[in-house]
């Protein structure tokens, strides 16, 4: 049967508290959950807040727990519910005010890993760099990252356990990822790994894999390869030994 | 001082928006010893530029040998129907190879050509395969090279979700600019030795629209405001693909990449209509001539069900259309539960770039405002009459590091106008027009004032104009502007978060760009690339010698012809040299 309207039930208040305030909204075909959102701003309520942009899934703003569920609202058809829904703000991070919350901890994040490092050949040459597709083709899996942190909500270390100030949680796992794993970059970031990043945190539960709009392995193709890098020089003991046996050097394993 | 509590920041180049001009121009500053502030409305890295999917267009070449920066000017120049701004079409030309070089040792990772040089991916209107890309996601490519480059570069400073409403002016200079944050509304005033605009167009203004909320045109409306001249006005672009279908996905952008990868376009006969349009380069046509003959077959009645035409790419294999257009592959099966390896898409034209915007020197940026420049898709000049595809993500790279680096200059140079006298009364002024609507609970609607807006346009200034229609449209516009003047914030009187009170002032910018848009195409009494007029079907060579500017004076808005200064020889010879057309390889 098709939906002539739905109730829509949207989380409405600031840190100090809030509820649940139902709206009805008129269906159209095709509608996506952002639609009815900013449907209810412009004829029910101006000062809902809410993020978004593109409405094409491509920025990563509009991200909210669409009946409990971390999803980009701009990527949700109603047509997938029934006639009654309800969004809430992301539990991971401080509420703003209703839709939108605080997620500038992550941009300190990013700020904290140490960005694309070209070897000094690399940077010296006037000539254009050769790669080949299938040595980029890996890292292209981690850039598509739109940054919408539905990974970041989703996991467990963030969520239940607000360990932000140990771990950096799976979008800069994918952050890490990236810049390790790019054919040029010669920087060796495992000992930000394995200290302040604290990949070590996550127990491979793989929410953050299931949640990611881009489809992004987060968790099989970013996460576990980084593991099995820092494990290599920090918890092999065959390779420990090597390691102190060899003469003294700037080494992620002896620091 | 003024009577309003706001915060004070001081910096030597405040740039306005974080999309690819504005972190662009924020890196080139900071290279050159600027402090810099970058303020944008919404979060990092969410900027219009994450929308732009085929590429950027720059005559590296790595797949056609035979380009070259003049073929490149060549194409812009031709599909700009010669009133774009020649020496910024040659600096464009000559310039972006080495930014596309540049963004690739700052980590970004193209897609590679079997000798693991940049691929190059044929384009609308480009003679050759120009346009480097990463899959149908360049613009997320680059703004994340550059958001990474510029946060990890020493003395760029970023306020997100902050929103600025006023240049400050001191001795007819801008000396800074007061903002809002959009959190909780508290008010910042920020002094500066020079300000760059980057803050993009004003598509918001459409109904059917690939813009989002963010793209009013506000920088734009803040240099006119402080008298900056703005030009060709009435050059707004519409993409001929937008999704048509379901209604609430309707004007969402279809990468041009499709036809670049062989989709064919068809009217519900089944037809390839495109060869009636043009013969030549068929689907591949400049942007202006296939969203026209789009729209003319929805209007003879050969449209498809929802009133667009098909865009058929079903002809290539599956693999090869999940790895080329990976996020249309996904968009469509998401949004409209088309699988487009087996099914045609619905397309029709959606309001998509303004070529128009604000007047600027070729080689800085600057305005002629002392102290203001301006850079990316707010500034105007290079596209001309019509903007080519890719060439918009080139503009960015290439005038937003130009502006930087010229602002970055001015400001140390004019270091002491930080502490330039800002009279207060213009500040207490601008802060009581923005906070009024907040005053106003019985006020109408700024929701719904929008929604009449983007009516209007649509209806007066769509792709095919004429007087009548147009002359109406400004009689409207002036009711509209009278209406905004006196609305509320839609009932909530919090600056909390509070998107009513937001659109309230969005939309005093959003008037000021169509007012110019409709005043501008009643002037231009010719049909020239994007701007088609049913009453004026031809072009007319006087006017492809001149380019109607738009000044604030004091009986309102003004529009003069302004004549092109002529060619230098070196480029005549550029443009009329005969290419060869380049047949594309079998790539599958």
């Amino acid at each position: 049967m098709e939906l002539t309207s739905l109730e829509l039930k949207i989380w409405r208040g600031d840190a100090k508290g809030g509820e649940l305030v139902s709206y009805r909204v008129p269906v159209r075909e095709g509608m996506v959950v952002l639609d009815a959102v900013l449907w209810v701003q412009a004829n029910m309520a101006s000062d809902l807040a809410v993020r978004w942009n593109c409405k094409a899934a491509k920025c990563g703003s509009c991200s909210a727990e669409i009946q409990g569920f971390p999803r980009l609202m701009c990527k949700t058809p109603i047509a997938d519910y029934g006639d009654q829904i309800t969004v809430q703000p992301m539990k991971a991070f401080p509420l703003i005010k209703d839709l939108v919350t605080d997620v500038s901890w992550n941009y300190e994040v990013n700020k904290q890993i140490p960005p694309f490092t070209p070897s000094e050949r690399d940077r010296a040459t006037s000539e254009p760099w050769r790669m080949q597709q299938k040595d980029v083709e890996r890292v292209m899996e981690f850039r598509k990252c739109i940054e919408c942190f539905l990974c970041q909500d989703v996991c467990h270390v963030l969520r239940n356990h607000d360990l932000k100030s140990v771990y950096y949680g799976p979008r800069f796992m994918v952050r890490i990822a990236s810049l390790e794993m790019h054919p040029k970059d010669v920087l060796d970031r495992r000992p930000l790994l394995k200290g302040q990043a604290g990949v070590g945190y996550c127990n491979i539960t793989k929410c953050c894999q299931e949640v990611c709009p881009e489809h992004i392995h987060i968790t099989d193709n970013a996460i576990i390869p980084l593991k099995e890098r820092m494990d290599d020089v920090y918890f092999d003991p065959i390779r420990w030994l090597i390691e102190r046996m060899k003469p003294r050097q700037k080494d992620p394993a002896s620091g | 001082m003024s009577s309003a509590a706001y915060e004070t920041v001081e910096t030597d180049v405040l740039v306005l928006g974080a999309g690819g001009a504005g972190l662009r121009g924020a890196i080139a500053a900071a290279e050159a010893g600027a402090r810099v502030l970058v303020v944008c409305k919404s979060l990092l890295g969410k900027a219009h530029t994450v929308m732009a999917e085929g590429g950027v267009a720059a005559a590296m070449h790595n797949v056609a040998y035979q380009d070259s920066w003049e073929v490149h000017f060549a194409d812009t120049m031709k599909g700009g129907k010669l009133i774009n701004d020649w020496r910024m079409a040659e600096l464009h030309a000559k310039e972006s190879p080495d930014r596309v070089l540049e963004l690739e040792r700052w980590g970004a990772v193209f897609d590679r050509t079997w000798q693991g040089r940049i691929h190059q991916r044929p384009f609308g209107a480009h003679t050759y395969p120009r346009l480097a890309h990463i899959g149908d996601r360049t613009g997320l490519e680059l703004i994340r090279t550059l958001q990474d480059r510029a946060v990890h570069t020493n003395r760029v400073d970023v306020h997100m979700e902050t929103t600025v409403f006023k240049l400050l002016m001191a001795d007819g200079r801008v000396v800074g600019a007061l903002a809002y944050r959009r959190a909780d509304g508290s008010l910042l005033m920020y002094r500066c030795g020079a300000l760059l605009l980057a803050s993009g167009g004003a598509g918001k203004m459409y109904r059917v629209t690939s813009n989002s909320w963010e793209s009013t045109g506000d920088g734009t409306a803040l240099a006119y405001d402080a008298g900056a001249q703005l030009r060709d006005m009435e050059m707004v672009q519409f993409h001929p693909t937008g999704m048509v279908w379901p209604a609430g996905v309707r004007g969402l952008l279809i990468t041009e990449a499709v036809r670049g990868e062989g989709g064919v376009l068809r009217n519900k006969d089944g037809e390839r209509f495109m060869e009636r349009y043009d013969h030549e380069r068929m689907e591949l046509s400049s942007r202006d001539v296939v969203a026209r003959a789009i729209n003319s077959e929805v209007l003879a009645g050969r449209g498809s069900p929802h009133g667009g035409v098909f865009l058929d790419i079903t002809h290539r294999k599956p693999e090869f259309i999940k790895s080329k257009l990976p996020s249309m592959y996904e968009q469509f099966l998401k949004l409209a539960k088309v699988d487009i390896t087996k099914e045609p898409m619905e397309v029709a034209p959606t309001l998509h770039y303004m070529m128009a915007g604000v007047r600027v020197e070729p080689e800085t940026g600057a305005t002629n405002v002392a102290g203001l420049y301006a850079a990316g898709e707010l500034a105007a000049g290079l596209h001309g009459a019509n903007r080519l595809g890719g060439n918009s993500l080139s503009d960015l790279l290439v005038f937003g590091k130009r502006a930087g680096d010229a602002a970055a200059a001015d400001a140390l140079r004019n270091v002491k106008v930080e502490k330039a006298k800002v009279d207060p009364v213009q500040v207490d002024e601008a802060v009581a027009t923005l906070m009024a609507p907040l005053g106003r609970p019985g006020g109408e609607n700024p929701f719904k004032l929008q929604g009449e807006l983007q009516d209007l346009m649509s209806k007066h200034a769509p792709i095919v104009r004429d007087e009548p229609t147009l002359e109406a449209g400004l009689e409207a516009i002036k009711d509209l502007q009278d209406r905004a003047q006196t609305c509320g914030a839609g009932g909530s009187a919090t600056t909390a978060f509070n998107p009513g009170w937001h659109t309230a002032y969005d939309l005093r910018s959003m008037l000021v760009n169509a007012e110019a848009l409709l005043r501008s195409a009643v002037a231009r009494k010719e049909s020239r690339g994007a701007h088609a007029r049913s009453d004026f079907p031809k072009t007319d060579d006087q006017l492809g010698r001149v380019n109607f500017v738009v000044d604030k004076t004091a009986d309102g808005m003004q529009v003069t012809a302004k004549s092109i200064p002529p060619m230098p020889q070196h480029l005549v010879d550029a443009l009329s040299k005969s290419y060869a057309t380049y047949t594309p390889e079998e790539t599958e």
